[in-house]
């Protein structure tokens, strides 16, 4: 009976299976097959010719994608941190606040800007003007209001750009692991707390042996979500600096090699690196959601 | 009235003979702004000349270039563009996406001068009608009268009036370089002007052609000579000043009550700009002109001044007899005096009387045009793009920012190797 039924199951598989074949698998294919070829827009224009490993040579040892390279693990490790970090306070300490709803709908509000929003938002807080001009930058009013010289805070390099471009990326993503983990915190059954509590531990016991590990599925699953976010980074990067005075990263590179360079085969070979980087984070978090499916 | 009526009566006639036959012609510009209007009012002429065409503008204000990439990577580019990006023209010439304009467009209409810009390889492929003047210094007539200040002739008269304005409690100058993501290309220009002022032509050519180094002293002379004018403290804000002033704002600094700077560098379109935001400035009497002087007299054959021009060129995508007749249009005189007249830009007209523009800017600029001895191309728009359009402008943004220029020079020397 069963056997009989298989046919069945392709045609509910098969539309979305072609989509996925022609949408994902195609590119993907063709970008990486791009990758060996060189510069010219079409692999089937004149003058497009095979370069073997130059590209990969290229993306492992020109200056540029070295500093993306390094800026994009910067943005991996201190972002994500931050993300996961502040989310989880967030998550925890808003619990107990009055008004926990609605300071939960401000700090989620950035999450739903759209990237380049994001960046106009934050470039305008960034501004410096000289000293003959008003600063129009809140973050410079302040800094002149106290007595302090403006900084010029998207050019000085390489620690108060990168890290003012971060805290963005921050302000864009934190909402967002808040609200994940939130959920997740409220599930946590309460009766587990008062145990706790009558069996002596303080806070911070609570927090260490029973909040962490019951929230340690959520917070993989957040934790692998943001930082394939944070990974392909590229809007408020394009908006605010375009990868100048040494605050590029790998997907804004891409965009340059493909777009205002007409190299194909470069950005092919970027995009294949993004591509790689990526794939583990996504197949723990596939495992991560079909062992919690397969556990219902 | 009568002409309307002329119009409507030919439009319905040719609609009855050729029912059905308009032929459109595709345009892409990236003109948002004022020029918007003055491009339809050529448009409107080449349609009232030829009712079976239809010519449909696309404006295309932001990230032009990627948005041309990806409709010549799908097949379908606009029919013709007008653009500066001469050195992206070669690469698609060598793609053959675009269309050799040899015996199929006369250019005689065209200033001989600003042919040559759009050959390449024995071809014809772009049409240079649409000029800027880039070496021009803006200051303000009043201010000079006011301090009694003369217009400097050399380089040398040029630093002793810069110490002067800075004894006086002014700045020199007002520079912004900040341009979104084609940040660093106002300070392109600036290396450019150095360089044809310092080693002259033959050097900008080689240069450009990348026949010599990044690394030449030659062209470490021009990024310093550049780079001396922010340790002198000759530039408004310094070097974080110019680095996040926007190019079209830069020029406002002169116009402040009292002036911020007195000298502006940048090509006559920007005129456009500071009008936009300071009202009432008339031309002559608020701001001027003077090129940018001679650094050394020998740099040119007979110790005239140099000049840096650029401006778009139009190139074509698609051979179809309609879209030639538009590409041949744009060389024609009515074209060029409806732009010039209605924008204060410069013409391309090959007999164009720079007496008969009401703009003194304009008719000064169109001067240095026409009688200059020694012009160039703007150097960065004829450079690969991976060069012009990449590592020359964040060069430039790394070497005022404060990095060794050694090291700013060996990175865009080794962009530049792997890119010719």
């Amino acid at each position: 009976m069963i056997q009989s039924r298989r046919w069945e199951a392709w045609l509910f598989v098969g539309p979305a299976l072609l989509l996925i074949l022609f949408f994902l698998a195609y590119p993907a294919i063709a970008t990486i097959i791009r990758s060996f070829f060189g510069r010219g827009t079409s692999l089937l224009g004149p003058n497009v010719e095979f370069v073997g490993l130059k590209n990969w040579r290229f993306v492992f040892t020109n200056d540029a994608m070295l500093v993306a390279l390094r800026n994009n693990a910067l943005w991996a490790g201190v972002g994500t941190t931050c993300c996961i970090g502040f989310g989880l306070l967030l998550a925890v300490l808003l619990d107990r606040v009055r008004y926990e709803r609605l300071i939960k709908s401000i700090i989620f509000v950035p999450t739903a800007i759209s990237g380049v929003g994001v960046g106009i938002i934050w470039k305008f807080m960034f501004a410096y003007r000289p000293a003959h001009l008003e600063q129009i930058g809140v973050l410079n009013a302040i800094v002149v209001a106290f007595g302090g010289e403006p900084v010029g805070w998207l050019i000085a390099r390489p620690w108060i750009n990168n890290f003012a471009l971060i805290a963005v990326g921050i302000w864009m993503f934190t909402g967002f692991c808040m609200v994940i983990l939130s959920a997740a915190y409220k599930n946590i059954p309460r009766p587990l707390f008062e145990a706790a509590r009558i069996d002596g531990a303080n806070e911070r016991h609570v927090f260490r042996h029973i909040v962490l590990p019951l929230l340690w599925p959520a917070i993989a699953v957040v934790t692998t979500t943001v930082l394939v976010m944070i990974l392909k980074i590229f809007d408020v990067i394009y908006v605010m600096t375009n990868g100048n005075f040494g605050t590029e990263v790998i997907a804004n590179r891409m965009y340059k090699e493909m777009f205002i360079f007409n190299n194909f085969g470069r950005s092919g070979a970027i995009a294949t690196v993004l591509f790689v980087l990526i794939i583990p984070f996504m197949v723990l978090n596939i495992r991560r959601f079909v062992a919690q499916e397969g556990g219902r | 009235m009568r002409k309307v009526l002329v119009i409507l009566s030919v439009l319905a006639l040719v609609g009855i003979a050729g029912f059905g036959q308009t032929k459109t012609v595709n345009v892409m510009h990236g003109w948002p702004g004022e020029q918007a209007p003055a491009f339809e009012k050529i448009v409107a002429a080449f349609e009232a000349a030829n009712p079976d065409i239809d010519v449909v503008v696309e404006i295309v204000g932001r990230d032009r270039p990627a948005v041309l990439a990806t409709r010549l990577a799908a097949g379908n580019p606009p029919d013709l563009t007008p653009h500066p990006w001469v050195g992206t023209m070669r690469q698609w010439a060598d793609a053959g996406q675009i269309v050799d304009l040899t015996g199929l467009v006369d250019t005689s209409d065209i200033n001989p001068a600003l042919v040559p810009i759009g050959e390449y390889n024995d071809g014809l492929y772009g049409l240079f009608i649409f000029p800027n003047v880039k070496s021009l210094v803006w200051y303000s007539p009043k201010e000079f009268a006011a301090n009694g200040y003369e217009i400097p002739n050399t380089w040398y008269e040029l630093q002793a009036l810069s110490e002067q304005i800075l004894a006086d409690g002014g700045v020199p100058w007002s520079i912004g370089i900040e341009s979104g993501a084609a940040s660093g290309w106002p300070g392109t220009d600036w290396i450019e002007d150095i360089v044809l002022r310092t080693s002259g032509a033959d050097v900008y050519d080689k240069w450009v052609n990348h026949e010599i180094a990044w690394t030449d002293p030659r062209i470490k002379l021009a990024f310093e000579t550049f780079g001396n004018m922010f340790d002198d403290g000759y530039v408004l804000g310094g070097p974080l000043g110019a680095l996040t002033t926007n190019f079209g704002d830069a020029a406002d600094a002169l116009f402040l009550d009292p002036p911020a700077a007195t000298f502006h560098h940048q090509a006559t379109f920007i005129q456009g700009f500071f009008n936009d935001h300071i009202e009432g400035l008339v031309a002559g009497e608020d701001y001027a002109i003077f090129p940018l002087p001679t650094i050394t007299p020998k740099a040119t054959p007979d110790g005239s001044i140099p000049l840096l021009v650029s401006g778009d060129v139009v190139t074509v995508f698609n051979n179809r007899p309609e879209v030639i007749a538009f590409a041949q249009f744009l060389t024609s005189e009515t074209a060029a005096n409806i732009w010039s007249e209605e924008l204060g830009e410069l013409s391309a007209y090959v007999d164009a009387d720079p007496a008969s523009f009401a703009n003194p800017i304009t008719r000064q600029a169109q001067e240095m045009l026409l009688s200059a001895t020694v012009s160039r191309f703007d150097g960065s728009d004829l450079m690969p793009g991976e060069i012009g359009a990449g590592a020359f402008w964040s060069g430039v943004l790394d070497y005022i920012s404060g990095i060794n220029l050694d090291t700013v020079l060996e990175v865009i020397e080794a962009a530049a190797q792997d890119a010719y």
